[in-house]
């Protein structure tokens, strides 16, 4: 071959840097050129903050009660005011998100870091993309079982599997993180499914076919990667749902056992305050719930908005 | 081109200095500069140009569809004498399908699916003149006849799906001629369609254009398409036009070295790699906002080029008469070009010393894949009814001998590429052998031996789905290496760094992904990948039918390189028979999943031929204007496989069957003799062989 076929395709582009700063500092310039997705980033890093660093920002235990001061408004002793038993709102609602979002407790010692309902979210992703890849990749008759199945569960509403699986189960957080993984993993696997069904056609999945690679291997390397955008976006959402359903489940009693800080039980024992004055303890957790979801869903907007953009 | 021309009542669009930008978040981009050109009557102005040189922004600056962010930054539009530049949407759209007429590549977003042929057609009439529906109707008609569409009436009554290809894009010129427009713009009206159509298409335009006496803007990046349908050729390059003369001057006497290098860049019908060579031109289109003001755009990439190219801009420069070029050095050019055309090609005829006894790698023994179509009845719910197969390959017998290239061709739907992934096993078996260097691989992929999978790969044909977005180069190369331990692990990434480099990119391209390469690029890390586990023999699908021309030159030649080097098979699917030609060593000829012909590649493009073979020849769009072809169009659609014709399959359409007695009534009904002609050379024909060797060769170069 002659000089001139040098290709100059080789037009000389640096390559790009890779490591896991530049990858953050990306992910960061797309969220934040969008107003959505900022606003609903800085609600989240909020409660995320305040989980996190509970112990340092406030004085009380959530469990620490005060007989003198019941189901007071906030003051400067109790900026959010105190519940029936006189313990401070502001600690038991920050140590409330803190169950939700930063820790799992498995009994009175034990517990895990990330939050109750983000495992249960990260379980049903497990669970979800396994199936969605395996009836998407595979097809024909597991593609019928598989999907069959999820479609009986999915028929059942919502608010009552919860109940089933944990009246059945009992109330504890590892269990409402099994109830939210098996609520959650049919809609991931339909949605992951329909992403494997358009990515298994592409020539490269052709490719590692004619290297004769394995199911698994094509499914969660050559696929699973690929189909990465769309998940994030919708685990944002479904931490917001399951978010929700603990909030559902600690109303109706089912969720973490008394007297743990709980949203959903606050805002149900503070309901029956509601009318004789003291709002306070059932507004702060519904407050909370609500903005959380919120935020939860606008910074997943956002960031669909400002990736499809991209494509 | 200072002044603008005089107006004459023949011009139909003169354009002045045009430039268009188009507003991105970062900055305006300048997509067309100082575009000018005039279209009369009765005239076919081509455009030529690689992907982003600013082609179809020309047009649709014209009739500004430019969208919302793209804007005219100066000179003007002047359509039947009147300004268009600056007329509000609403004055356009009076324009717009009445004197101005668009068709554009794809026919099937052209036309809406959800409604009748027939009510699409009669709009165009009614919405913008006074006439009843029935007498909408009757033009209509008449104007689906004048595009010789068969049953026009039932047209009339049909959706889009109920239309092949080629019916729909006659659909949509009748449509743009309904309300005898005066300018026609054409966006690569025939890219999306089969060769043996294309060639139909473009004689209708050229009929059109003589009756009607239209003006056309015709769009291509195909020299060869435009050399058959234009009077005047204006080459694109990187949003400016580079040269304009009339079509046989410029393709005899190019004056611009990018003209030129297209030229030189795609292979000639009836030339192969042993006479001649391919020439690429280096480098690509530079990004619209790396396009320097007040120097020649194609530095970068020519041959040419001096001090004097990067100090200033080079304006048009009229080298003939009627014949401008933007180069400083356009005469100089002109001069080497004559002299290339009257004394070469014919140097390197090295006469094939060595006849060695070819050793079989691949043979291919009555194979057969069949799809089973699921019959919606309710009968076959129950498994009552006969099971229906298509059948995409029919009972194909092959040899592929060691270190050659077998080129494959066929139109679209012939079961080519059925075939191949049959061989390579994605495609499961249903009859016959397969056997590969003695052992028998009729078996998919996961059940094979692991050497047999090594030693067959793959080269794929979209440059964008071809590499996983998810991974880096080097990684995605790597994984063959490793998964099939051609070189102990600690080697594995200079084996990859060698790979890259024996496919001309160098080891700056182990980290990249595939999103930060071009399209010829991603096509090379393609072949590198296939050929990490070192394979004895790679099956190419179409690997340059996604690129751009002079790109695809420089894979070709990488291709041609490699199989030197390596010794390695090809098997080399392509629609475009030029390129099969100049690629390989034999030449198999499909239709509707069996082999018609199949032979050394001299002996395919020359008498005696099948019938199937000759029609494909003369619908090849050839890039010389003077060059002589037969005219033989293939009437009706390819019949569809679930169904083929008894007898010989190309009997529903076979141009040559009236050399037979009675019409040929014996194709219908017994399958053709596998003729031998001479040595590796066979016609699937029942036309005896004396009568095809009366039939003259397709094409006579000038």
């Amino acid at each position: 071959m002659t000089s001139t076929e040098q290709t100059a395709d080789t037009a000389s582009l640096p390559p790009e840097r890779t490591g896991f700063f530049k990858n953050l500092k990306n992910g960061l310039s797309v969220l934040l050129s969008s107003k959505t997705a900022s606003v609903g980033l800085v609600i989240v890093l909020f409660w995320v903050i305040v989980a996190l660093f509970a112990p340092l920002l406030s004085p009380y235990s959530p469990t620490e009660q005060d007989w003198r001061a019941p189901n007071q408004g906030p003051t400067l002793k109790h900026p959010l005011g105190t519940d029936e038993l006189g313990r401070d709102l502001w600690s038991r609602l920050i140590y409330g998100a803190r169950v939700v979002l930063i820790v799992l407790p498995i009994s009175d010692q034990v517990w895990f870091p990330i939050g109750t309902a983000i495992w249960g979210v990260i379980a049903s992703l497990l669970f979800g993309a396994s199936l969605g890849l395996l009836s998407g990749y595979r097809g024909g008759w597991m593609d019928e079982i598989i999907m069959r199945l999820l479609d009986a569960m999915m028929s059942i509403p919502i608010i009552l599997l919860y109940l089933i699986i944990v009246t059945a189960m009992g109330a504890s957080a590892l269990n409402v993180v099994i109830a939210i993984a098996i609520v959650g993993t049919p809609g991931v696997a339909r949605l992951v499914r329909s992403l494997t069904l358009d990515i298994r056609t592409r020539d490269y999945i052709r490719a590692a076919e004619t290297r004769g690679e394995s199911t698994l291997y094509i499914m969660f390397v050559e696929i699973l990667p690929n189909a990465k955008g769309p998940i994030i976006i919708d685990a944002m959402l479904r931490v917001g749902y399951a978010i929700f359903a603990m909030g559902t489940l600690g109303f109706l009693g089912l969720g973490l056992p008394p007297p743990s800080p709980d949203w959903g039980s606050m805002v149900a024992k503070g309901r029956e305050f509601i009318l004789s004055g003291s709002p306070w303890a059932a507004l702060w957790p519904s407050i909370a719930i609500a903005s959380l979801v919120v935020g939860l869903n606008l910074l997943a907007d956002g960031l669909r908005e400002e990736t499809m953009r991209y494509q | 081109m200072d002044s603008p021309p005089p107006i004459d009542t023949d011009t139909v669009l003169s354009v002045n200095n045009l430039s268009i930008c188009y507003k991105t978040r970062k900055a305006l981009v300048k997509a067309v500069r100082d575009v000018s050109f005039t279209i009369k009557r009765g005239e076919t102005l081509g455009i030529v140009g690689e992907s982003g040189c600013g082609k179809s922004t020309v047009s649709f600056g014209i009739v500004d569809f430019l969208g919302a962010n793209g804007l005219i930054t100066g000179g003007s539009v002047l359509f039947e004498g009147q300004e268009l530049v600056g007329r509000s949407q609403k004055e356009l759209n009076r324009l717009r399908g009445d004197r101005i007429a668009m068709v554009y590549q794809d026919p099937m977003a052209a036309l809406n699916p959800t409604v009748r042929m027939g009510e699409q057609l009669t709009e165009v009439l009614t919405s913008h003149r006074d006439i009843s529906l029935p007498e909408a109707k009757k033009q209509c008609v008449a104007m689906l006849k004048r595009v010789h569409m068969p049953d026009a009436e039932q047209v009339m009554d049909r959706y889009t799906h109920q239309l092949s290809g080629g019916q729909q894009q006659r659909v949509v010129i009748a449509m743009a001629m309904l309300n005898n427009p005066s300018l026609l713009i054409m966006d690569e009206p025939t890219t999306a369609l089969d060769v043996t159509v294309e060639a139909a298409v473009l004689d209708l335009v050229e009929d059109l254009k003589r009756d009607f006496n239209t003006g056309i803007l015709f769009i291509s990046h195909n020299l060869g398409v435009v050399a058959r349908v234009s009077d005047k050729v204006c080459v694109m390059y990187a949003g400016q036009v580079v040269e304009m003369g009339r079509v046989t001057e410029l393709f005899k006497k190019p004056c611009h070295p990018y003209t030129k290098g297209l030229m030189r860049c795609v292979p000639k019908l009836g030339t192969d790699k042993a006479g001649s060579k391919l020439h690429p031109i280096p480098g690509r289109v530079p990004h619209p906002l790396k396009r320097p003001e007040d120097e020649c755009i194609f530095v970068p990439r020519c041959n040419y080029s001096t001090d004097k190219c990067v100090q200033s801009w080079p304006g048009l420069y009229e080298v003939l008469p009627d014949h401008v070029s933007r180069c400083f050095y356009a005469e100089k050019v002109l001069k080497e070009s004559l002299k290339e055309k009257t004394g070469n090609d014919k140097k390197a005829v090295s006469a094939d010393a060595e006849e060695q006894p070819d050793e079989t790698l691949l043979d291919v023994d009555n194979l057969k894949v069949y799809y089973e179509q699921q019959s919606k009845s309710i009968r076959s719910l129950f498994g009552l009814d006969e099971p229906q197969y298509v059948k995409a390959v029919d009972d194909i017998s092959m040899e592929v001998a060691k270190g050659k290239t077998l080129g494959i061709v066929g139109e679209s739907g012939c079961g080519k590429s059925t075939l191949v992934k049959g061989i390579i096993g994605l495609e499961e078996i249903t009859d016959g052998d397969i056997d590969f260097l003695g052992v028998d691989i009729a078996l998919p992929v996961d059940e094979r031996q692991i050497e047999t999978i090594q030693d067959i790969q793959m080269v794929f044909q979209n440059p964008d789905a071809t590499l996983n977005p998810a991974y880096t180069v080097g990684r995605q190369i790597a994984r063959p290496i490793r998964r099939f331990g051609t070189v102990p692990k600690n080697q594995a990434k200079a084996e990859v760094i060698r790979l890259l480099q024996a496919v001309r990119l160098g080891a700056s391209y182990y980290d990249r992904y595939p999103r930060q390469l071009s399209g010829g690029e991603k096509q090379r890390v393609g072949i590198a990948r296939a050929l990490a586990s070192r394979p004895d023999m790679v099956i190419c699908d179409e690997p340059v039918s996604a690129l751009d021309v002079s790109v695809q030159a420089a894979v070709l030649n990488l291709l041609l390189e490699i199989q030197k080097m390596l010794g390695t098979t090809l098997i080399f699917i392509a629609h475009d028979l030029s390129v099969v030609r100049f690629f390989s060593d034999d030449v198999a000829v499909m239709y509707l999943g069996q082999i018609m012909e199949m032979g050394p590649a001299e002996t395919i493009y020359a008498p005696p031929y099948h019938p199937y073979t000759e029609a494909l020849l003369s619908a090849v769009p050839i890039p010389d204007p003077e060059a002589e072809q037969k005219n033989i169009r293939l009437s009706g659609n390819v019949p569809s496989a679930l169904n083929p014709p008894s007898g010989c399959r190309f009997h529903t359409r076979c141009p040559r069957r009236s050399m037979l007695p009675d019409n040929g009534m014996i194709c219908e009904t017994e399958v053709p003799p596998w003729r031998p002609v001479s040595k590796g050379h066979h016609i699937l024909c029942h036309i005896p062989l004396d009568e095809l060797r009366k039939i003259d060769s397709v094409v006579s170069a000038a």
